[in-house]
């Protein structure tokens, strides 16, 4: 079945209730969240979930030269960044932007959907 | 070679099958290139064959069963795929597709593919008119005034996003298909508007795209023969595209619906409109549902092209219509419209206190200085009328509108 990357997008500065207007706002995303993880995994959809820590605390790394750089902060500087994200399996976009529109409702954040590579595109990428 | 009988089948055949025959490969092979493909490898061979061996007796099956070949010829070739993917591609499979939505036709399904909401509105529009409507890269590059290598870009583009993200190939849910078929409508109605209206560039008319819009039109309404707005939207573009020969004067000016020559109208365009807007008004007085603003805007044309002269407009019908198009679409160029039409009933003071009201919302919009500048000149007062008349030249894309304000203005 196809694989979708589902990205949520948010601010890339977190306020005290991580971007939430309020503590109770807060709690009941994330209770919607755990109940839409569930439901993915009754259906059979979920491969992996999780939360991201702020943007600020990420590092970038290349390690194309002798010595590998190290640079804080995210590779790019831009005022939204990725929150947080799924891997789902689906049987076709319109299955998985349907449950990306129950997460990025669940979630309170705007969702990216982007397909992984298949078997068949990646033997299409190494055919001269 | 020349074989005129042949020549005339093929391009005959092209019309008729080529939207069949690529969504036929296409539900067969789940692959849009390969179906574009194997359709137009077909076409090739029979340019070749026909005029020396004579044209088939089924054209039409003569045609599938070559492109199914030239398909599995290419699926033999293809290395990338494994040899099980590649047999289960090449079984016989002559069965109609599995029911997933209401209708079954495998156009209907390339329809909602090609016009897919995850693509961009100028993908689903270069996709339809490719694939559905059989029309070269280079023909719908030229109408859209891009180049050639943008337009096969934006096409390659297109069919690798449905095919990587995997948009599938079928007719939406019932549930859905409301929402989607919106979509659908909306490349139709803007292919047919940017034939008919050409905003940019010299040519007034761009004939190609209004017929293929309508042709299109055509064949949505066969597959979806009771569905209102698809019934709306084809009498809309036969209502407006009736009066193409009166539009623009030979001298190259746009000429205003009260000025037409209604001779020139195509009365049979005329009766096919009429007869669908007539069928609507039977099946929503019957308890069906209410029109949607396709049936709306095709209603408010069939008043029109019911006058006789421009005088005998019936524009109580026209306001009444408008106020129901402003119930489901309150925009203010919809607005504007209604104004227009008050205008012709109250006079052109109500009509302009109305018009007015928008002027922040549309300045960017020529057909708002021309309307304001119109009911201007009718109020004698001409050096404000001048004065719009300038700012609707300065925004209006179009030369035969153009040339038209431009008579206005320097008649005051």
């Amino acid at each position: 079945m196809p694989r979708y990357l589902l990205s949520v997008f948010g601010p890339a500065e977190h306020t005290e209730f991580s971007g939430y207007p309020s503590r109770e706002a807060m709690l009941q995303s994330f209770a919607d969240t755990g109940a839409f993880n569930d439901d993915l995994q009754r259906n059979g959809h979920f491969v992996f979930a999780d939360g991201l820590e702020p943007a600020v605390t990420a590092t970038t790394v290349d390690g194309q030269g002798d010595q590998p750089a190290f640079t804080d902060g995210p590779y790019l500087e831009t005022k939204e960044q990725i929150g947080g994200f799924w891997v789902i399996e689906a049987a076709d976009l319109d299955e998985a932007l349907a449950l990306a529109a129950a997460g990025s409702k669940a979630c309170r954040g705007t969702v990216e959907v982007r397909p992984f590579h298949t078997e068949e595109s990646i033997k299409a990428l190494l055919e001269p | 070679m020349t074989d005129p009988s042949a020549q005339e089948a093929i391009a005959c055949a092209y019309r008729q099958e080529w939207a069949q025959m690529v969504a036929g490969l296409a539900r067969r092979f789940g692959d849009l290139d390969l179906a574009e493909d194997a359709a137009g490898e077909a076409f090739a061979t029979a340019v070749q064959r026909w005029p020396r061996e004579g044209i088939p007796p089924n054209p039409g099956g003569w045609l599938t069963t070559t492109a199914t070949r030239k398909a599995i010829d290419r699926i033999r070739r293809e290395s990338q795929r494994s040899a099980k993917h590649q047999a289960a591609m090449m079984l016989y499979d002559d069965a109609p597709a599995e029911p997933t939505g209401p209708v079954e036709d495998d156009r209907l399904r390339l329809i909602f593919t090609c016009c897919h909401p995850a693509l961009a509105m100028q993908a689903r529009v270069a996709l339809t008119l490719r694939l559905l409507g059989g029309l070269t890269v280079p023909q719908i590059a030229r109408a859209f005034l891009v180049q050639e290598t943008t337009m096969a870009q934006r096409i390659t583009r297109a069919k690798a996003k449905i095919k990587a993200a995997h948009i599938p190939y079928r007719v939406p849910s019932a549930e859905d298909i409301r929402k989607r078929l919106d979509t659908v409508l909306a490349v139709i109605y803007l292919v047919f508007n940017e034939g008919y209206l050409a905003s940019e560039g010299e040519d007034m008319l761009r004939v190609d795209l209004t017929e293929e819009a309508i042709r299109l039109g055509r064949l949505l309404r066969t597959l979806l023969p009771s569905e209102g707005e698809v019934a709306g939207l084809l009498a809309l573009m036969l209502l407006t595209d009736a009066r193409r020969q009166a539009r623009v004067s030979s001298s190259g000016e746009l000429v205003t619906l009260d000025e037409q020559d209604r001779s020139l109208w195509d009365r049979d365009l005329i009766a096919e409109g009429h007869a669908l807007v007539r069928e609507r008004l039977r099946t929503v007085a019957a308890g069906g549902e209410p029109p949607g603003r396709y049936q709306l805007l095709a209603a408010i044309n069939a008043v029109h092209t019911y006058a006789s002269t421009g005088g005998d407009t019936d524009w109580s019908q026209i306001l009444a219509l408008y106020d129901q198009l402003v119930l489901l679409d309150p925009s203010p160029i919809v607005r504007l419209n209604r104004a227009i039409a008050l205008a012709e009933l109250d006079g052109p003071e109500g009509g302009l206190a109305e018009v007015e009201r928008f002027a922040q919302a549309l300045d960017g919009y020529h057909a708002f200085h021309a309307a304001r500048a119109d009911l201007l000149r009718r109020l004698g007062r001409s050096s404000e009328s001048q004065a719009a008349y300038d700012r609707a030249i300065a925004l209006a894309g179009n030369p035969a509108e153009r040339a038209y304000l431009t008579r206005r203005r320097d008649q005051l």
